[in-house]
């Protein structure tokens, strides 16, 4: 459930003005109303876009975070693409690199 | 009174958001395709653009999601995403909410669906109303089909629910223009974005145009994620206006793949006359 918890908070966050004025103004606070890993934590709270990624986030609900915390395209496919050296392949989910899927 | 127009196009968030970053000419013939789509819709003088879109996590979550929703609201907003990201500012839509519940009424003789009053819109919906509806002054019906989170609908239930949207169109006064709205191929939101297979989206997109049921019903979404991507899902809006212009065939009008937009750009008009 716990990857389940962690779109939630996203899907909220690109969606909700009201939500994204927690992100701003009580992360912590925000974070502890979520069932989430210390992991987890860390990859919103950064945001560590590459750990998100290869955690199985869903990637729409991923781009759009990306772009909500500021990350210009170049940087975000290249923050995905770091994720993968750096934690290996994605752990679960559609949103994977091609070669991966032979 | 009847179905007036039907089609489909691209709605990829980079065909407006990463316009500078596009071969001109490309992206110039894919704007021309839409304002010819444009003048398409205007010509047939609808008074209500219902758009059959996959959206990306605007309304519907796992917690609660419906294989189509239908909205039902006075009034729509969106986009969701970063305004400068996307390159669309934030607007209201009209909608139509007693048209909206007398097609769903007809439709769920054939159809379970669900409705919704309140809806955000995000790039699968605000693109295509960027150029098709730039002043926003048409009503519109957003149609949600879930190609994000499986269990998916069947694909021949998506051109069962366009059979039943088409007969619905026909029992009311109002003149009624419908769109589809996804990709065909491609590998959005990964490393791998920009990738798009080319053969498969044209042998689609012949099957799509030629309005050839069992072919475009064929397609398994195993299959499609590994030749086309996740984002191959999204072909159900395409096979649900398919059903909607059922004994018709289409024209592709246009179809490029523009990498950095993330998707073989595509526009095509079905033939209800």
């Amino acid at each position: 459930m716990s990857l389940y918890a962690v779109q939630k908070l996203i899907y909220l966050l690109n969606r909700d003005p009201l939500v994204r004025d927690q992100l701003a103004n009580d992360l912590e606070g925000l974070l502890a109303q979520y069932e989430l890993t210390e992991e987890e934590r860390t990859a919103i709270r950064d945001p560590d876009i590459g750990l998100l990624y290869v955690m199985g986030v869903n990637g729409q609900l991923l781009m759009h975070y990306a772009a909500m915390r500021g990350f210009e395209w170049s940087a975000y496919i290249e923050a995905m693409r770091e994720g993968e050296r750096k934690y290996g392949p994605v752990r679960t989910g559609l949103y994977t690199s091609a070669g991966s899927r032979s | 009174m009847s179905l007036v127009f039907a089609g489909v196009c691209s709605h990829a968030p980079g065909i407006v958001g990463r316009k500078d970053r596009a071969d001109p000419v490309l992206r110039d013939g894919l704007y021309a395709a839409y304002d010819r789509m444009r003048l398409a819709i205007e010509a047939t003088r609808p008074d209500a653009l219902v758009v059959i879109a996959a959206e990306h996590f605007a309304n519907f979550f796992m917690n609660n999601m419906p294989a189509i929703c239908v909205g039902m609201g006075e009034h729509y907003e969106g986009p969701i995403e970063d305004e400068a990201w996307l390159g669309i500012k934030r607007t209201r839509v009209p909608g139509d909410p007693q048209l909206s519940k007398v097609l769903i009424e007809d439709v769920m003789n054939d159809i379970d669906l669900a409705y919704a009053q309140e809806w955000k819109f995000d790039h699968g919906i605000s693109v295509p109303l960027h150029f098709l509806t730039p002043r926003y002054d048409l009503p519109i019906i957003p149609v949600n089909i879930n190609c994000q989170g499986p269990p998916l609908i069947p694909l021949k239930r998506c051109y069962e629910f366009g059979r039943a949207l088409h007969r619905a169109c026909e029992a009311v006064p109002q003149r009624i223009a419908v769109i589809g709205t996804g990709g065909i191929s491609h590998w959005p939101a990964t490393p791998d974005s920009g990738k798009i297979n080319e053969a498969w989206d044209r042998d689609f997109l012949g099957k799509f145009i030629a309005n050839r049921r069992e072919e475009l019903l064929a397609y398994k979404d195993e299959q499609t994620w590994r030749e086309a991507g996740q984002g191959g899902f999204e072909i159900r809006t395409f096979i649900a206006v398919a059903g909607a212009a059922e004994g018709h065939t289409g024209e592709l009008w246009f179809y490029a793949p523009i990498p950095i937009f993330a998707v073989g750009c595509t526009i095509a008009v079905m033939n209800l006359t």
